[in-house]
């Protein structure tokens, strides 16, 4: 029992120390030289990327170009462009891939 | 009061994720099943819930600990999971340097890729919702309100179990915000190559069998190949105003 409470106490030490790295330094961070603002620029698009692209292509843990996660996600990015709507893109991608799964 | 534009962030910030809870709660609800299926308990479940409070990890430590495995390897598997948050964390620095200490130590404790994502698309996007008083109450909005969420689900699970059918595939609402976040953001051709980078380099590393790091691989290659292009575009980077 102790055992598995040091477990969620040491997983969660880790993994504050990791939310908390920059932000509790961050007062150092109010003027970063130019390439390290260059650096942090990229991570939205690069982390966000990182998350969405596996899910289209890898959403069972294999890779692969012939998913209906793919085909919804394709749809609803055309959807996220055009209109900005988290729940219009939300909507048009589910019902897509409800409807691709029950074909 | 009603007229303070700080309680306008704060609904604004919980509006901006609530697209995102529908994807969180079957989520949820399996972060507080699994260890009581695990025959770990209830207590662990909500322990992790809000000790580590970081889903996908949390269901990776219920699977080692319950087949058995060391307290260990389930807290390394756990930190590998975590690693990217220090990603956001750093992303998000520069926009809340000058809050005081305390109040970044428990913007830290809330941090999630869902309030990250909502946060830094709002901050980026300049104009009043950038201003620097409204930054932490959108976080908090948009964070308070997938951690209540996170811990009802948790304890839902606990007590009910998982009531979301497998059939029914609503865990891809989350990817599916994301990509609203992620579209607009690709206006330039640097942010076009990070994303492409980033997200060619996140199938690879899980294709050679690195789930668990995915997002740090894609996010390195996503910022160097985000770097080079803006380099090759205009040069070295040169000082501009802070955020």
């Amino acid at each position: 029992m102790n055992r598995l409470w040091l477990a969620v106490a040491l997983g969660g030490a880790g993994t504050f120390s990791m939310r908390a790295s920059f932000l509790l330094a961050a007062h150092r961070m109010a003027d970063v030289p130019p390439l390290v603002q260059r650096i942090l620029r990229q991570i939205p698009a690069a982390a966000l990327a990182s998350i969405v692209v596996p899910a289209f292509v890898r959403p069972d843990g294999r890779f692969s170009l012939w998913t209906p996660e793919l085909a919804a996600g394709a749809l609803a990015a055309l959807v996220a462009w055009r209109t900005r709507s988290s729940i219009l893109t939300l909507v048009v991608g589910m019902v897509v891939l409800v409807a691709l799964d029950a074909l | 009061m009603r007229d303070d534009p700080r309680i306008g962030e704060l609904r604004a910030g919980a509006l901006a994720v609530a697209p995102l809870l529908v994807g969180v709660i079957p989520f949820g609800l399996v972060a507080g099943a699994a260890p009581v299926d695990s025959h770990l308990g209830g207590g662990i479940a909500v322990g992790l819930s809000t000790v580590v409070f970081a889903g996908a990890s949390q269901l990776a430590m219920v699977d080692v600990l319950g087949g058995g495995g060391s307290v260990l390897v389930a807290v390394i598997t756990a930190w590998t999971i975590n690693l990217r948050l220090m990603l956001y964390s750093a992303s998000l620095s520069p926009f809340v340097a000058r809050e005081p200490l305390a109040r970044r130590g428990w913007m830290a404790y809330l941090l999630t890729d869902q309030a990250y994502a909502v946060s830094i698309t709002r901050w980026s996007g300049g104009g009043h919702a950038a201003a620097p008083e409204r930054r932490v109450p959108f976080y908090l909005g948009a964070a308070l309100t997938l951690w209540v969420n996170w811990q009802i689900c948790t304890v839902v699970g606990v007590l009910i179990g998982n009531a979301i059918p497998d059939s029914l595939p609503i865990e891809f609402a989350v990817p599916l915000v994301f990509l609203v976040l992620l579209v607009p953001a690709l206006t330039s051709v640097p942010a076009v190559m990070a994303a492409l980078f980033g997200g060619g380099a996140a199938v690879v590393c899980g294709e050679l069998g690195g789930a668990n790091l995915a997002v740090v691989a894609g996010a390195v290659a996503g910022i160097t190949a985000g770097v080079v292009a803006e380099h090759l575009r205009d040069g070295p980077a040169r000082r501009e105003a802070t955020p």
